[in-house]
């Protein structure tokens, strides 16, 4: 359904991105993956059409630049990595802005939407501060929340921009997981900046290794997170790094670690 | 788990909730409160004055001349149907369109500071007019369309100008940058006014009292241009409501979720130009109003801009309307500027919602 190829960003004289081309079917979720400046970012904004770009974003055979800002809503729903809300809306209010390109001026009523943003509400677990005022909500929550206004969303493929960076080990998991569940549900699918390899070899179906901008390594979780692979493009033993990241010292082992 | 936390919700909720808290007040204020408040406003303002009429005079006048009644000779309907009408009126529609244009700019820039004289729009306007009046610009057959063209066209250059620059030194577009720029810019546009009436000569002294903000002497047709005015913009502005709540989460956000963001700003952002433009052409820069009423505004009904918007308005003309009788009242004969006394007033109020908001942070 989505389709990337020869994806080229360039901020003024740097290239960002080089020549990535992947493409996404129904019911998968691709990890891009890599150091810092490897353009994952990047490639996550353009194809959200966020960023001028070159080369070619279909979507469902449709060219996706050429879509309303109104029909790509309804194809494709984006969580970003961090947010800041300016005024003291609620939280049921927050997950509506998700039903905005499904109603124009001239029809207001939206009945299936409110199922679906009741829906996303529960699922979610905000239903106990769905009417708290977003500003005193932690981050944890609010990135909830948003992750709410993107199911309310109802579009069948899920951009996330690193979505658990700044939150903690429990936050992290039940985000990927309400992620998971919702794309397991319908044979939805998503496209991820993940920075955690073992996040992203296990919620992942495929992934993108990317390294100054250009795709490493393709392909399905498996055979893309090889030990080579890993150390050539973060240049370092991940081997060891993700042996000592295992944690003996919570089994009663003295983990010491050399890399 | 879902016991516990059904309860937990049904006991939180009433106390948790900002906009339950003020639902019931707002609701019975929205209905009878507001339009009441504006009729009852109007009616005292359009009997007092130098010379104070009765209230029941004052009504049996104004009743008498929507049916066509003529006064010949009674001085007192004289006043009230020459002078303090038309006054009273574009007082009512300045404030209703300042209030306007501040709680849509602080709804696009997600900046509780933002209004068009802390960004620099009404002095740009103001100079628009200026020019105008001393080049001799005018279209025949239309009293003020000559400066109100000017004044739109400055308004929106400025707001253009403002922005841009903002944008170019902090690309997230920070609170404090635009307002920086915003002031850096207003005392830019000052300055040059000041030179402008200082070579002048006697032909710009005049003016000096109407960049301070007044509207005193105005007629039915400045009337009529304003209401014209607030009437097309505030329903284009109005139109975009939905818009600018969802501005609120960040424009990459609005735009993830089918907002046309270039299409919102521009649209909000010619209209709010007109809006300035036309009012500051009529009434000089009245500043503070469209800062502190949308706070105001927000704290009754909450920030969904489809019910701040009006009640923005209509708090808005109610205060200018007070603003102005004390204006006209206070040193009777003599008269102050409108925008000293909305400045005096809004600096305090200004005070007042900056400490709360600071102690909130804390």
């Amino acid at each position: 359904m989505l389709r990337v190829q020869n994806l080229g960003v360039a901020y003024k004289e740097y290239e960002a991105v080089r020549d990535v081309s992947f493409a996404l079917r129904p019911g998968e979720w691709h990890m891009l993956v890599g150091p810092n400046g490897a353009g994952k970012s990047t490639i996550i904004k353009a194809v959200s059409q966020s960023l001028e770009y070159k080369g070619e974003v279909t979507l469902d055979g449709q060219d996706i630049s050429k879509l309303h800002a109104r029909q790509l809503a309804k194809k494709m729903a984006v969580l970003q990595q961090s947010h800041a809300v300016g005024y003291a809306f609620t939280v049921e209010q927050l997950v509506r802005f998700g039903r905005y390109a499904y109603k124009s001026a001239f029809s207001r009523v939206d009945t299936q939407g409110e199922r679906l943003v009741e829906e996303a509400i529960e699922v979610c677990g905000l239903s106990r501060i769905r009417h708290q005022n977003v500003l005193t909500l932690s981050g944890g929550e609010l990135q909830r929340a948003f992750l709410a206004q993107a199911f309310a969303q109802d579009a069948p493929l899920l951009l996330l921009d690193e979505p658990a960076s700044h939150l903690d080990m429990a936050y992290q998991q039940t985000l990927f997981e309400l992620v998971e569940t919702w794309r397991k549900h319908d044979k939805r699918s998503v496209l991820s900046v993940v920075h955690d390899v073992q996040m992203a070899r296990r919620y992942g179906t495929h992934a993108l290794l990317l390294k100054d901008g250009r795709v490493t390594a393709s392909g399905a979780v498996d055979d893309v997170f090889t030990r080579e692979n890993l150390q050539t493009v973060y240049g370092m033993d991940v081997n060891a790094w993700l042996t000592w990241l295992h944690a003996p010292w919570l089994d009663g082992q003295t983990g010491t670690h050399s890399v | 788990m879902s016991k516990t936390s059904k309860t937990i919700d049904k006991s939180l909720t009433p106390n948790k909730d900002a906009q339950g808290r003020f639902s019931g007040t707002a609701r019975v204020m929205r209905i009878a409160g507001f339009p009441l408040l504006v009729l009852v406003s109007v009616l005292v303002c359009i009997a007092l004055g130098s010379v104070p009429v009765s209230l029941g005079k004052t009504a049996s006048i104004l009743l008498g001349a929507i049916k066509g009644k003529v006064f010949t000779g009674d001085v007192e309907a004289t006043i009230i149907l020459t002078v303090r009408v038309p006054r009273v009126l574009s007082v009512l529609l300045a404030g209703a369109a300042l209030s306007l244009c501040g709680a849509v700019m602080q709804g696009l820039l997600r900046n509780p500071l933002a209004d068009g004289a802390t960004l620099g729009v009404s002095s740009g306007a103001s100079l628009g007019a200026m020019l105008a009046i001393l080049l001799g610009v005018s279209l025949p057959g239309i009293p003020l369309a000559g400066s109100a063209a000017f004044a739109v066209l400055f308004a929106f250059l400025s707001l253009v100008m403002v922005l841009s620059l903002a944008f170019a030194l902090d690309r997230s577009l920070a609170t404090s940058t635009i307002i920086l720029i915003g002031v850096i810019y207003t005392m830019f546009i000052g300055s040059l006014m000041s030179l402008l009436i200082a070579f002048s000569g006697t032909k710009l002294r005049s003016i000096t009292f109407w960049t301070l903000g007044s509207l005193s002497g105005t007629s039915y047709t400045d009337v009529l241009f304003l209401f014209g005015t607030l009437l097309i913009c505030g329903l284009v502005l109005y139109n975009n409501s939905r818009e600018l709540d969802i501005f609120a989460t960040g424009e990459e956000n609005a735009h993830n979720v089918g907002v046309s963001v270039r299409r919102v700003k521009l649209t909000v952002m010619v209209f709010v130009s007109v809006l300035i433009g036309v009012t500051v052409s009529v009434g000089g820069t009245i500043a503070f109003v469209g800062l502190v009423i949308p706070h105001i505004a927000r704290f009754i009904v909450g920030p969904s801009h489809k019910r701040l918007l009006p009640s923005s308005m209509i708090l808005g003309s109610v205060f200018l309307l007070y603003c102005d009788l004390l204006a006209r009242t206070i040193l009777s004969p003599i008269e102050l500027p409108l925008g000293v006394v909305t400045s005096l007033i809004g600096a305090a109020f200004f005070i007042v919602i900056l400490a709360r908001s600071r102690r909130k942070a804390a």
